[in-house]
């Protein structure tokens, strides 16, 4: 088993929900975070004080997936969350030890 | 502790108005407002009734006095509190909140008396402490009159003492954004106190309070009665709504008390962004109608000089937005609401002194001129004085304020499209256009605007030390890193 972690932007999370429900996904946790990458800050001024602004707002995308759904999981992400400019975020992929459906107790991959 | 040292500040409060009482018994001398009246009624035949106020003069005054108020409560309140950051906003708005209550208390114990009775050229009587007679039933006439600035157009007194308590408190809440963020909040009870009684009381006293129209009842009295009013008054110095007593002096203030509670702990070195914009947008809306019972209020009846007050009040600070967006567009490369919502205030400062005494070509000239220059006043200006002002209220309010004395110096001139004013008060002529000189009028401004920065910071910089020395000025510094709703009032702003 994987579990996938993509850091995207914010206002793309209903295409990648959608693309991961697509290929058969079953569920997906989402977290708002903040963060910086090769992407800049910004600038904000008050009466003349000029803060930078360094962390932006992302969505971090969670998602524990069966080892063969792997690559259409990464294409999925990759197309959905794309938008050729700067800041469109990363796709992280971990080897996944365990997984446990906490009603009926199931283990591994049937708990997926 | 902490209660014991806010209850001391209280009880000197009181101090002040028993000592006033006391003193009281040794004066005799009647108070202006009925001075006024009193050589008027002899001049004519008995038979003849008293003038009795005009009651759309008494609506408007009574508006114009809530409207005032609604500029301290809620909207300074709210324009302060948007700028501070979240964990500091109820001891921003509290501190509005009730030093707007303490000084309302002070002035109708002392203030009023000290600053509208007849005294000296600094400091007025002890006639109306408490309001002594401004309202007494047992007498034929109960209420007691005030003058207007048009002969036998008196105005009750209450209402006259209502509008100008609005007044001294809210100057007294504008000297808060220069310290906000630090200062202890006993500590800045007592500062108000004291800054009051010896800097705000004098300098509304130097400059507005003279005999009134009536008192002039011949051309032999004028030098007389010129001699009973407040020095800048017979200077000549121009101050329709309080540029001088009220901007100049909070802003001055506000700005020693900044250099001596010294900056908030991470000033230039992290973000000490506004918490809230849109609250300090709503608040600089509601300043801006307010100040409509602030300027056009200060002509005291509801006539054409209300009028050019109003309509200069609405028009300069349009042209004040409009000026500090564009030179922070040009400058900056952004338009801010921050910026936009600041040249409002900035442009009501600045027409304040002028309102009614400029005509419509002086109002977009200060208006502009006031977006422009107290832009730079937030920004040039203050990295050059290198002091931790929080809210700009010297860079707004001291600076719009020396701009608008100024310049109402200068657009008051016939000449130029002002109403001019008059040559004496018996006759009430006014100077012609031929006749007026721009340079004296404008020196004569200057030095109003001189003596009131210094007085003011002198008084500014004894009072914060003695409260540094009695209390101390500053919370702890881990207060300050937690905020000032919590350290110092026990409750948080935003709990969702």
């Amino acid at each position: 088993m994987k579990l996938v972690t993509a850091v995207i932007k914010p206002f793309k999370l209903d295409e990648v929900r959608e693309a991961l429900s697509a290929i058969g996904v079953q569920g997906i946790t989402v977290t708002e975070v903040k963060g910086f990458g090769r992407q800049k800050g910004h600038t904000e001024l008050y009466r003349g004080a000029e803060y930078v602004v360094d962390f932006l707002p992302k969505v971090k995308v969670e998602a524990a997936i069966r080892d063969e759904m792997l690559e259409q999981v990464i294409e999925a992400v990759e197309k959905s969350a794309s938008t050729g400019k700067i800041g469109d975020g990363k796709i992280f992929v971990f080897d996944l030890e365990q997984v446990v459906r906490i009603r009926t107790g199931e283990t591994g991959a049937d708990a997926l | 502790m902490k209660r014991l040292i806010a209850l001391t500040a209280m009880s000197l409060a009181l101090a002040f108005g028993g000592a006033a009482v006391a003193q009281d018994r040794k004066t005799d001398a009647p108070p202006a407002a009925t001075a006024a009246t009193a050589p008027a009624a002899a001049a004519t035949p008995a038979a003849a009734a008293a003038p009795t106020p005009n009651k759309g003069d008494v609506a408007w005054m009574l508006v114009s006095t809530a409207l005032v108020l609604m500029m301290s409560v809620p909207a300074l309140a709210l324009f302060y509190g948007g700028m501070v950051r979240s964990k500091n906003m109820l001891s921003m708005l509290m501190q509005v909140f009730v030093v707007f209550s303490l000084v309302t208390v002070l002035w109708c114990v002392y203030g009023y008396s000290l600053a509208f009775t007849e005294g000296n050229a600094f400091f007025g009587g002890f006639d109306r402490v408490f309001l002594k007679g401004t309202f007494d039933a047992t007498r034929d006439q109960p209420f007691s009159m005030a003058a207007t600035f048009s002969k036998g157009t008196p105005l009750y007194e209450l209402a006259y003492v209502a509008f100008q308590a609005t007044f001294a408190a809210i100057t007294c809440a504008l000297i808060l954004g220069a310290f906000a963020e630090r200062a202890k909040f006993s500590a800045v009870l007592l500062f108000i106190v004291i800054w009051f009684t010896f800097s705000y009381i004098p300098i509304a006293h130097m400059v507005w309070f003279w005999q009134g129209p009536d008192a002039y009842t011949s051309a032999k009295v004028v030098d007389e009665m010129n001699s009973k009013a407040g020095l800048l008054w017979q200077w000549g110095a121009l101050d329709f709504a309080g540029g001088t007593v009220v901007h100049i002096n909070a802003g001055v203030a506000g700005l020693v008390g900044a250099y001596v509670m010294g900056k908030r702990i991470g000033y230039g070195r992290e973000p000490l962004k506004p918490h809230n914009l849109p609250m300090t947008m709503i608040g600089a809306s509601l300043l801006w109608t307010g100040w409509f019972g602030f300027n056009a209020g200060s002509a005291l009846e509801a006539n054409g000089s209300a009028a050019l007050a109003f309509m200069n009040t609405y028009l300069a600070t349009a042209c004040a937005v409009l000026g500090w967006m564009f030179i922070e567009w040009l400058s900056k490369g952004k338009p801010s609401m921050l910026g936009a919502a600041s040249g409002a205030v900035a442009g009501l400062v600045a027409i304040t002194p002028a309102a009614g005494n400029v005509g419509i070509p002086g109002a977009f000239v200060i208006g502009f001129a006031a977006g422009v220059v107290c832009f730079w006043g937030v920004t040039g200006l203050k990295r050059m004085l290198k002091v931790d002002d929080t809210l700009d209220v010297f860079g707004v309010h001291a600076l719009g304020g020396i701009l608008g004395a100024l310049l109402t110096g200068i657009f008051n001139a016939p000449q130029l499209g002002g109403p001019s004013f008059a040559v004496d008060q018996f006759t009430g002529k006014l100077v012609s256009a031929a006749d007026y000189s721009i340079a004296g009028q404008l020196l004569t401004q200057a030095k109003a605007v001189g003596l009131t920065v210094l007085w003011t910071a002198v008084v500014a910089f004894i009072a914060y030390k003695i409260v540094d020395v009695v209390i101390g000025l500053r919370v702890p510094e881990e207060d300050e890193r937690i905020g000032l709703d919590i350290t110092s009032h026990e409750e948080s702003a935003y709990n969702a």
